[in-house]
């Protein structure tokens, strides 16, 4: 497709201007509005606050090893667990794969030079740091203890901890959201190449505008309610105020339009960057492009309508939980959709498993898991014996860090030849998601088992009986943190001593391989024109008969 | 089609940003932005109005009680003022549309400023301040009067839902305000042309959207509170 790719191969990375050569300085950097180095900015950010978040679950684990708590007092656990909550889903996998991958990869992908709207980007990054700032803040003078979820009237009344910094910091990374999702549509809409249809669009790029989508219509929600919560809070009154007719259920109303859509926000790019993956690494198109594609809005629709799951038991009307419990089970065709057409493409492919690859194998299997277990909860009989254990815990981690957490390593493993021009070391990044994989299991496998024999979520003390399970997760989850220092340790070194990686180390297809690595600031030294579909992969010849 | 790549950038028009192709492209993503824009703020204010909804229907007679505290007076009037502020919005981007001056364009922005300013100036003057004087501000010294009986504290309720909603509403219009006197500074620097206006387009589209909500809280607040009931069935 592109001329420029002769040469590309010729010609040493160093010795060509890109987007990271192209500027020097720290200055060069925070008032950037290159879509590629606000990815960066983002990257670090978030890898920043995985590891606060990460510390925190760390603590919880280790006091977990004993009965009555090896370490922490109930109080202190309980922001521990909030801290994790809070710090994990609003600061890292919300903007995880969006803000870093999504920043650096959509304008490439498209073909553009940019974003939209550039400016807008770094004000959504200095959004999230001023949010993230406040999120730190609050942990670090006392902590909050009202769990990620803020429900009233504790966070309201009762709770003695920072509850308004906490929230002003959702609330503020939350306009980092909606502005990056408005970013995304618009870029998807107004940007593509000539001859970039959308039926042509790399499956990455619907996920991504399915994940806009959801950011755009609801995160204002989120945003509007913590707001009534802060000010409720200030001020003594408000309309959660049991006192003045309010209803705190109506806090869980408003939270979860938001918060359930916002498992898709943490989900859907995950699914883009599997079937990204999953094509590159067998060699094929892939099976059901439009069905992938329709099924990722298929998922931001459904999302929208299903968030009653939540409050099965705590005082929604029986009959509202039988409309959402139905609408919950729908989310589980397209989810299947999905997964059964990453599967198809398998089939007969020319698979290599390199690093990447595992991932996305990890990914479909846990995500399976994650997603069947939803199953279980979207019932309406054995949700009331499941809801408030650590099978939700169980579940929703498989979801979020077997299947969020899984896709982005796998992103970004699959993407760091091109971002920074260099490969790493790929026996290490094999180990390192084995053990990831590993790691993961075992920390969250035994979880299952303790919230279907009754042990509740969120105590920091439990019966002798439950010890065995928590000792294998908490080994678990020592494997798991080791599972992810390794790749911060070979990727760094991959920056500098890394062999150059060439334009497509992979041989993949897609716009991203047909520029040198890293990009030029411009992306491309030749506008690009698309003349094929995505994912155009020789067809094998295979004798048949 | 391989070979037709237009990338000729000369001659930018003024206002013209490198990641476009062209200004038509950057025309169409800047509107199309302002209505994903706008689309999360109905998301933002439907939140309240959805909570609105809701406790309406469970509380309506304290609702009501808590609606006739209003001064519809100021309430209409304001209502004519916002109105007659789209008009004047409307009018300033009509005159860059046809390639008038800058001094009609920075004109019609000014006296937009000047309805929103009344706006806002009649709101804090004879309702909020008033209601601040009567105490009827949750959180600022609310105080529950005999004559509410046991509804007093639902009607403390809806003057929660009174003044977030109010409130919000002229942040908004206070925001406005501020992107419309960036416009009138471009304007007065002959920014504005016939062929690029979209500034003032996109903006003209919020300062709707901020008069439109206003219009569905008009009647939701002041309205609908019993005040004109026909028969009095409560």
């Amino acid at each position: 497709m592109s001329t420029a790719l002769a040469d590309i191969h010729e010609v040493p990375a160093e010795s060509r201007v890109n987007y990271l050569n192209a500027a020097y300085g720290i200055k060069s950097w925070l008032l950037t509005v290159d879509h590629k180095r606000i990815g960066l900015l983002y990257l670090a950010s978030i890898t920043l606050m995985f590891f606060v978040g990460g510390t925190a679950a760390v603590l919880m684990r280790m006091n977990l090893i004993e009965p009555q708590g090896a370490l922490l007092e109930p109080e202190t656990y309980n922001k521990m667990f909030s801290t994790h909550g809070i710090i994990m889903v609003f600061f890292f996998l919300v903007p995880s794969i969006p803000a870093t991958l999504g920043n650096f990869l959509i304008p490439i992908m498209i073909g553009a030079r940019d974003v939209a709207f550039p400016k807008l980007n770094l004000m959504s990054w200095y959004l999230f740091i001023t949010g993230s700032t406040f999120a730190l803040y609050a942990v670090l003078t006392g902590g909050v203890d009202t769990g990620w979820t803020f429900y009233t009237p504790y966070s309201s009344t009762y709770a003695h901890t920072n509850v308004i910094a906490a929230a002003l910091g959702v609330f503020i990374a939350g306009f980092s959201s909606i502005l990056t999702g408005l970013n995304f549509v618009v870029t998807i809409h107004k940007m593509r190449a000539p001859g970039m249809t959308w039926f042509r669009l790399p499956l990455f790029i619907w996920a991504m505008y399915a994940t806009s989508v959801i950011f755009v219509l609801g995160t204002p929600v989120i945003a509007v309610t913590l707001l009534l919560l802060g000010v409720e809070r200030l001020l003594h009154v408000g309309i959660f105020d049991p006192a003045i007719g309010g209803d705190p259920l109506l806090f869980q109303h408003l939270f979860w339009f938001y918060s359930h859509p916002a498992v898709y926000i943490m989900i859907l790019p995950g699914m883009g960057v599997i079937s990204e993956l999953i094509t590159a690494f067998t060699r094929k198109k892939i099976f059901g492009y439009t069905f992938v594609a329709f099924s990722s809005m298929g998922i931001a629709v459904i999302s929208f309508v299903v968030w009653g799951h939540h409050m099965f038991v705590t005082g929604q009307s029986v009959y509202a939980g039988l409309v959402f419990s139905v609408l919950s089970f729908l989310v589980a065709i397209p989810s299947a959709i999905k997964v059964f057409n990453w599967t198809a493409t398998l089939y007969r492919g020319s698979i290599s498993y390199q690093a990447p690859m595992l991932y996305a194998l990890g990914f479909m299997g846990l995500f399976t898991m994650g997603g069947l277990t939803g199953l279980f909860l979207a019932s309406l009989a054995v949700d009331v014996h499941l809801n408030g254990t650590y099978f939700i815990v169980a579940h929703f981690h498989y979801i979020m860090v077997g299947g969020a957490v899984m896709a982005y390593l796998g992103g970004i493993h699959y993407w760091w030849p091109k971002i920074t021009g260099r490969l790493y070391p790929d026996l290490w990044a094999r180990f390192a998601a084995l053990v990831i994989f590993v790691g993961f299991n075992l920390t969250f496998f035994p979880q299952f088992m303790l919230g279907y024999l009754g042990m509740p979520r969120r105590y920091a003390i439990y019966p002798a009986e439950f010890q065995v399970l928590n000792v294998m997760s908490s080994a678990g989850a020592s494997i798991l943190g080791v599972g992810y220092l390794i790749p911060l340790v070979y990727l760094i070194w991959s920056v500098r001593y890394g062999p150059p990686a060439g334009p497509n180390p992979w041989g993949a297809k897609g716009l991203e391989w047909e520029t040198p690595s890293p990009p030029p600031t411009e992306n491309f030294e030749v506008p690009p024109v698309v003349t094929e579909d995505a994912y155009n992969y020789p067809t094998r010849e295979v004798a048949r008969g | 089609m391989a070979d037709t790549v237009a990338h000729a950038h000369s001659a930018h028009p003024p206002g013209f940003a490198h990641q476009f192709e062209d200004i038509e492209q950057q025309r169409e993503a800047s509107t199309l932005g302002m209505w994903v824009f706008l689309v999360t703020e109905i998301l933002f204010f439907g939140g309240m109005f959805a909570s609105y909804t809701i406790y309406r229907s469970l509380h309506l007679p304290a609702f009501e009680t808590g609606s006739r505290l209003l001064e519809v007076k100021f309430g209409a009037i304001n209502t004519a003022v916002l109105i007659c502020s789209s008009l004047t919005m409307v009018l300033a981007i009509r005159a860059a549309q046809v390639g008038k001056g800058k001094a009609q364009i920075a004109f019609y922005l000014i006296l937009t400023m000047i309805l929103g300013a009344t706006f806002l100036g009649l709101k804090l003057r004879f309702e909020w301040y008033h209601d601040y004087i009567e105490h009827i501000v949750p959180g600022f010294g609310f105080e529950y009067r005999p004559e509410w009986g046991s509804l007093a504290p639902q009607v403390q309720m809806f003057m929660c839902f009174y003044f977030f909603m109010t409130g919000l509403h002229a942040l908004h219009m206070v925001a406005g305000i501020g992107v419309l006197s960036v416009l009138t500074i471009m304007a007065a620097r002959n920014r504005f042309s016939a062929e690029y206006y979209a500034p003032l387009d996109i903006s003209g589209l919020y300062w709707h959207f901020v008069d439109i909500v206003w219009i569905f809280l008009f009647p939701l607040l002041y309205l609908i509170g019993g005040r004109y009931a026909i028969g009095g069935g409560h």
